[in-house]
């Protein structure tokens, strides 16, 4: 049976997207034009009782700029008449990041999601595994998404490499000029280099998206399994390429947000969140369509290996959340232990609450085998993480961009109700494309057969 | 657990005419058999390396630790190199059992046994590097919190080291259990066997009264999920805090963020390299190659395969990071790996962990017997290497060049690790002729969606409880090829001839003359006739004879059951040769 886009939905994400829009211009509208309005902008905020961390935040600004000169050296290299001209600069810069940072972190999200399903995705089918099946045509419509999410993204790189914003501070040559460690760095964070990855990146990703697609849909119509095999072996290669792309795309795209930093573990950190993102709205778009009366093979054992997957994959982020902040902590090397420094400070709220919202509350709800197998408990539960994983992309991203002086305000929600908007209706328009069931994958009669 | 429908493409994972009587003969076969001369080779040779390793662990004891090579710069060497070596080996067992039960991957339960087994082991070796470090073991209990009046100090809860001590001995404890309780169906039926009433008491304290009732089950099937379920976080937990020995340090090359998951597939990785060269020799000792198939050593090569690759890609991201930090003396640490005075261990690691594992992209090489033998022993030295790396080069050079130094081995070093090997092969070898060495009741559970017998009367559209037509030769994939011996129509089953006859020998009637096999006392003129026909003419065949094969004779001959044991046909026909 082929899906319908109920216009319901079809108008839901045409609001998501035209209100995310306004509210995207809104937030750029509103930054400051010079370093005067600048300050005056963080002194309204300040008295106001500013975002998430209350009335402290005054008296801990003396403690913030001393570490914000440890990390951006660069800064206090370059301005060197004193403290408070370089500051007043820096947050001018902080403040025009704002709305930017906001686009970058929703784009980044959304995509991300896609990417992690395609993942996933991959992953069934080099295991052979014979359960999931019957969900390849959901998991293929999410991956729809990395095209126009995968564009967004790279345009965004672009306008930063053009000096629209200042996110990637090591972008900037004059930062470069007066920082001995970027200078070394330059064979590698260099521009040209920077978007020639990004390009091969994405379209690896996208090619092999594209590819399975095609197969999947050939075999349908074919009457041997060639395009299975075919298909079997582009995962594996693509997984070969996906373990060495993802790595490297988060160092590039995240890790030299903060240009000094460097961790090893990120790459399978930022992929952990992926995974985890991209299986929750397998499952998520699987229960809607289900509700809708489509894929009623799909029977609760299916979504109870999705939510275990939910369950597990929280678990493992959890695991290499806790090994990267715990070496570093316990080493306390001056250069690593900076950015959970800056974090703790400032973030203190969204950085353990992230950490509540995709840990304690994912291992304490879904710990249950018998919640696992009910439908609106798993979507519940499937918006939390959903949510506890943008913050985590949100820490990564914005102590590096906007520093202190960050919200949870209008441009941030303006770009999750745009790139939401666009995943819902890009997603659900790739679903109404085939029928919802594969039908002669060999292995689909052991995914209708899946009970337990 | 899943429905047992299987897609048809999924190719069999018990091979040969196998129905449920015959799992358990085969599988009890090589615990109520005698043990054959080479086993007791191996057995010896490991024996006496594990004396050897005993003697210089007692002298290491009784002389101090200044016996090893260690020194002030280079202070933990070969000990920690071996220990981290045999924890990590141990990985695959749970893996294998808990993560892949998680997985519902059916082949496991042809492995799994052994690889717990070989967990079990491994890591009593590897419990065993700390308490010699000690230097006097006897005051091992220091290293539990116990209150003051017991020892001086209070343990040092900050220390890693301490960490591992917990997860070490949980991980013990949880795999003992988890082992044991997958052992007890197994016991039981090899206590229904037993004919002697010694074996008949062992074994039925062994499996703790099992009685096969449907609660016994029902019990068993959820503490198997429970356990698995807790031994999962475990087999992370236990790589992971003893990489945090390193990587919680400030010492270039060994604090690094991407230490915990990467020493993780690097003992899933080592751990399937060393159940991959221990299978491959019981299945063919053992007569297992209908359980442990070529399938299995193919997935466990694909399994190797993935797990290297992940530890290639965390090579490659620790050096790209080392430069990429700008931190000089993560570079030089680094550099001086690939190229300093320990270059040779660098790139011995590197060719076998990273570059060894990549000939498994090839379905030729990965479904090659010896070629798996060969890369499995390969990885097990280049994950050797890998720890020896890490820790030496790491060390060797100080913060202060004045202290910078080399480490070399002294015969007490190599010694412990080679009478760690023989410790290790002592219990396999043990384990191997008294347990069943494949859990023979998971695989009961899967033989009609995956067993060939079930699976080809399915394909032919026949019922399932069809037995195979006892009288005509039936076609299985054994490595020796007797299958084109004439044989004639009495009744008889042609795995039990084919396994007989692989045993004691054939015997070509063009060729050689037959023996009058009546003089034996016990064969009259018809028995011989009937032996004639499976295909035994000369005494040299029946004096090869064990209990085994008096068993499949009388399983095929279905006449005077027990005789030709009573008779002890095989020591008049030895008699007989003279």
């Amino acid at each position: 049976m082929k899906y319908t886009f109920s216009n319901r939905l079809k108008i839901g994400s045409y609001i998501a997207m035209g209100l995310g829009l306004v509210m995207l211009i809104a937030g750029f509208m509103n930054t400051p034009a010079n370093v005067e309005e600048a300050k005056a902008m963080v002194a309204a905020a300040h008295s106001d009782g500013h975002g998430g961390h209350g009335g402290d935040a005054h008296a801990d600004q003396t403690n913030a700029m001393a570490s914000h000169d440890g990390e951006h050296a660069e800064e206090a290299a370059g301005h060197g008449e004193g403290h408070s001209a370089s500051h007043d600069e820096h947050v001018y810069h902080q403040l025009k990041n704002r709305p930017w940072s906001a686009l970058y972190v929703a784009a980044f999200f959304f995509f991300m999601i896609s990417l992690g399903t395609l993942a996933f995705y991959a992953v069934n089918r080099a295991a052979q595994a014979g359960w999931a099946p019957l969900l390849f045509r959901v998991m293929e419509g999410i991956t729809a998404y990395l095209v126009p999410g995968g564009i967004i993204v790279f345009v965004l790189l672009v306008l930063s490499v053009l000096h629209f914003n200042h996110m990637f501070t090591w972008m900037d040559a004059d930062v470069v000029a007066h920082d001995a460690l970027l200078q070394g760095k330059q064979g590698y964070l260099n521009p040209t280099f920077f978007l020639i990855r990004a390009a091969i990146f994405l379209g690896g990703w996208i090619a092999y998206r594209q590819i399975s697609r095609k197969l999947s849909l050939a075999q349908d119509k074919a009457d041997d399994d060639s395009n299975f095999k075919k298909n079997f072996r582009w995962s594996a290669g693509f997984l070969v390429f996906y373990l060495i792309s993802e790595s490297m795309m988060s160092w590039d795209w995240i890790m030299s947000l903060d240009p000094h930093w460097f961790s090893t573990l990120f790459g399978w950190y930022v992929f952990a969140s992926m995974f985890v993102s991209g299986i929750t709205v397998i499952a998520m778009v699987t229960i809607y369509l289900k509700s809708k009366g489509y894929l009623q093979e799909v029977n609760d054992s299916h979504i109870h290996d999705l939510a275990k997957f939910m369950f597990g994959i929280s678990i493992f982020w959890t695991y290499l959340w806790f090994s990267q902040f715990m070496l570093i902590w316990y080493a306390n090397i001056p250069e690593e232990v900076t950015y959970f420094v800056t974090r703790i400070e400032h973030y203190k709220l969204p950085f353990f609450g992230m950490l509540a919202l995709n840990f304690i509350f994912p291992l304490l709800v879904l710990m249950n085998s018998d919640y696992k197998r009910v439908n609106w408990f798993v979507i519940m539960t499937g918006i939390i993480i959903l949510f506890g994983h943008y913050m985590d992309v949100f820490n990564m991203v914005m102590p590096a961009t906007v520093g202190e002086n960050w919200h949870l305000g209008i441009p941030e929600i303006g770009g999750i109700l745009f790139f939401g908007g666009l995943f819902v209706f890009w997603t659900f328009t790739a679903l109404t494309k085939e029928e919802l069931m594969p039908k002669r994958n060999p292995f689909i009669e052991e995914s209708r057969h899946f009970h337990y | 657990m899943a429905s047992h429908y299987e897609a048809p493409i999924r190719r069999p994972l018990v091979l040969g005419d196998k129905g449920y009587h015959d799992v358990s003969v085969d599988i009890a076969r090589p615990v109520e058999g005698k043990a054959n001369k080479q086993w007791w080779i191996v057995f010896s040779i490991a024996l006496v390396a594990f004396l050897w390793g005993l003697g210089c662990i007692i002298y290491t004891i009784s002389t101090g630790i200044g016996v090893w090579g260690l020194n002030k710069t280079v202070n933990w060497a070969w000990d920690i190199t071996n220990f981290v070596w045999w924890v990590g080996i141990g990985h695959a067992g749970t893996l294998i059992s808990a993560v892949l039960l998680l997985f519902r991957q059916k082949w496991r339960m042809a492995i799994n046994r052994s690889a717990e087994a070989m967990t079990i082991f491994s890591v009593i070796q590897a419990g065993l590097f700390p308490i010699i470090h000690m230097g006097r073991p006897w005051l091992a209990y220091w290293v539990l919190p116990i209150p003051n009046q017991f020892g001086s100090l209070w343990v040092n809860f900050n220390s890693p080291l301490l960490w591992d001590v917990f997860a070490i001995s949980t991980y013990l404890s949880v795999s003992l259990v988890f082992w044991w309780t997958g052992l007890l169906p197994d016991f039981a039926m090899i206590r229904d066997r037993a004919v002697k009433p010694f074996q008949k008491k062992i074994y039925s304290l062994l499996s703790f009264g099992w009685t096969g009732r449907a609660k016994d089950w029902q019990r068993f099937e959820e503490v198997s999920l429970v356990l698995a379920g807790l031994a999962t976080p475990l087999v992370l937990s236990v790589h992971t805090i003893v990489s945090f020995d390193f990587a919680t340090s400030v010492i270039p090359g060994w604090h690094t963020t991407i230490f915990p998951p990467y020493f993780v597939a690097g003992a899933i990785f080592s751990g399937f390299a060393m159940v991959q060269t221990l299978l491959i020799i019981m299945r063919k000792v053992c007569n297992l190659e209908a359980y442990i198939t070529v399938q299995h050593i193919e997935l466990m090569n694909i399994v190797i395969m993935i797990t290297g690759s992940i530890v290639g890609c965390a090579y490659i991201t620790e050096l790209f990071i080392a430069w990429y930090s700008g931190v000089e003396y993560e570079q030089y640490a680094f550099l001086n790996r690939a190229t300093g005075p320990y270059w040779w261990a660098y790139w011995s690691m590197m060719t076998c962990n990273v570059f060894s594992p990549q000939f498994m992209w090839f379905k030729k090489l990965r479904t090659s017997i010896m070629f798996s033998f060969f890369i499995s022993i390969v990885v097990n030295i280049g994950m050797w290497f890998e720890r020896f790396v890490i820790i030496v080069t790491s060390l060797h050079r100080d913060y202060l060049p004045s202290s910078w130094t080399m480490f070399s081995p002294t015969f007490v070093d190599i010694g412990i690790f080679i009478g760690t090997i023989g410790f290790f092969f002592v219990l396999f070898l043990l384990y191997s002729r008294t347990f069943p060495v494949i859990a023979q009741a998971e695989v009961k559970s899967i033989l009609k969606s995956s067993g060939a017998r079930y699976k080809a009367l399915r394909e032919a559209g026949q019922p399932l409880y069809t037995m195979p037509a006892r009288g005509k030769i039936v076609e299985v994939e054994m490595d020796a090829g007797h299958a084109d011996e004439p044989l004639p129509e009495v009744a008889m089953a042609g795995v039990s001839i084919n396994r007989l006859l692989s045993s004691i020998g054939s015997f070509d009637t063009t060729k050689q003359t037959p023996d009058d096999l009546k003089k034996v006392k016990g064969i009259g003129p018809l028995m011989e006739k009937t032996l004639n026909k499976i295909g035994i003419f000369s005494f040299l065949q029946v004096s090869k004879m064990t209990t085994t094969e008096y068993d499949l004779l009388d399983s095929i001959t279905g006449s005077f059951p027990g005789r030709a044991q009573r008779d002890d046909w095989a020591g008049q026909a030895k008699k007989l040769i003279n």
